[in-house]
């Protein structure tokens, strides 16, 4: 029994070994959004390629659909551009984007030029949209459900895999609740 | 030579408060309404984190993201906001995360009480060990006037 005491150090450091190691294979950047759960957040802006015409965060409900925000200035969007394309094509649920802290110009030329997977554009230009969602970085992208509720949040371009693995399994989901629910 | 001295001196001092300028972090325009408000909301942007670059405050970093915050939180503090006002606002959007001073609930118990608790164990151990020594130490037994007697005789033989 005494003999047994001696090992306890040793058991201890074994366990902050693991804990510490396995805390070296983390993303910081995989940060659980505050938002999951709560509704998309108010707003007002202009729909990027009709200047003076608005929307708002109502015209996201009714559907599930996903909530992209973007940037001519990303570089990991230009990566996620052609799969957005992809999944535009497959017609699953409406792909609205926000361009975040953008140039219209800019923005516009880009969509003409790669082509164009939004469903509607949000030009939020001056990045308030982006802030109460939360954001930190471009690509970032949101589910939301029928109801407009924020549901699951990724951080970081959307390809093949994630798609498969994470966000097509959700969307299911989702739309089987809202079928329930009576909506499409 | 104390001339000189003092004119190296005060180069030197001259040196040192231009070093300190070049390290100022990024300075906005930013007109506060007092002082007051001003070293307020200083304070409170340096405890919250950037999201984008983790490892400064919204003060030091001069990323996009960190120029908003910074900047909301400059105009909620002159509009009179309170911090917990403010904080609620980041922590909304940006989680908990931002806080570099975590809040005292269930999940962050292990954060708070686990160096104390460790401290704790530690002392414990030691003394535990300290008093065991202790023991060991008065245990050693005093010979009695025989044992002496009988220890000197085999002494004596062995030197004979």
């Amino acid at each position: 029994m005494k003999k047994l005491v001696l090992f306890i150090p040793l058991v201890v450091f074994l366990g902050l070994g693991v804990f510490l190691y396995k805390g070296l294979f983390l993303n910081p950047q995989n940060l659980d959004s505050a938002l999951e759960g709560k509704p998309i957040p108010a707003f007002q802006l202009e729909i990027l390629e009709k200047t003076g015409e608005t929307l708002t965060n109502e015209t996201l409900k009714g559907k599930v659909s996903i909530l992209n925000v973007w940037a001519t200035w990303c570089p990991s969007c230009k990566y996620e551009h052609p799969f957005l394309m992809t999944l535009a094509r497959k017609d699953i649920l409406p792909i609205y984007g926000i361009n975040y802290r953008d140039e219209r110009a800019l923005a516009i030329r880009e969509l003409s030029r790669e082509g164009n997977p939004y469903t509607i554009n949000i030009y939020d230009h001056k990045g308030r949209l982006g802030l109460d969602l939360g954001v930190y970085g471009a690509p970032e992208s949101f589910l939301v459900d029928h109801k407009g509720i924020i549901r699951y949040r990724y951080a970081g371009p959307i390809d093949a895999r994630i798609w498969k693995e994470t966000l097509y399994p959700m969307v299911q989901e989702l739309q089987a609740e809202a079928a329930k629910d009576g909506a499409s | 030579m104390i001339k000189t001295l003092i004119k190296g001196l005060s180069a030197f001092i001259l040196l040192l408060s231009m070093a300190s300028v070049a390290n100022a972090t990024p300075v906005d325009t930013y007109q506060f309404k007092s002082p007051e408000k001003q070293k307020r909301a200083l304070s409170l942007a340096h405890s919250l984190r950037c999201p984008q670059c983790q490892n400064q405050n919204l003060v030091d970093s001069n990323s996009p993201v960190a120029q908003d915050l910074r900047l909301e939180v400059y105009e909620m503090v002159d509009e009179g906001k309170n911090d917990d006002e403010i904080i609620e606002f980041m922590t909304s959007r940006y989680g908990e995360f931002v806080l570099y001073k975590p809040r005292m609930e269930a999940k962050t118990y292990v954060l708070w009480l686990g160096p104390i608790g460790l401290l704790l164990f530690g002392g414990m151990i030691g003394f535990l060990f300290i008093r065991k020594q202790r023991i060991a130490e008065s245990n050693t037994e005093e010979l009695t006037s025989e044992d002496q007697k009988e220890l000197d005789r085999l002494l004596k033989r062995d030197t004979k």
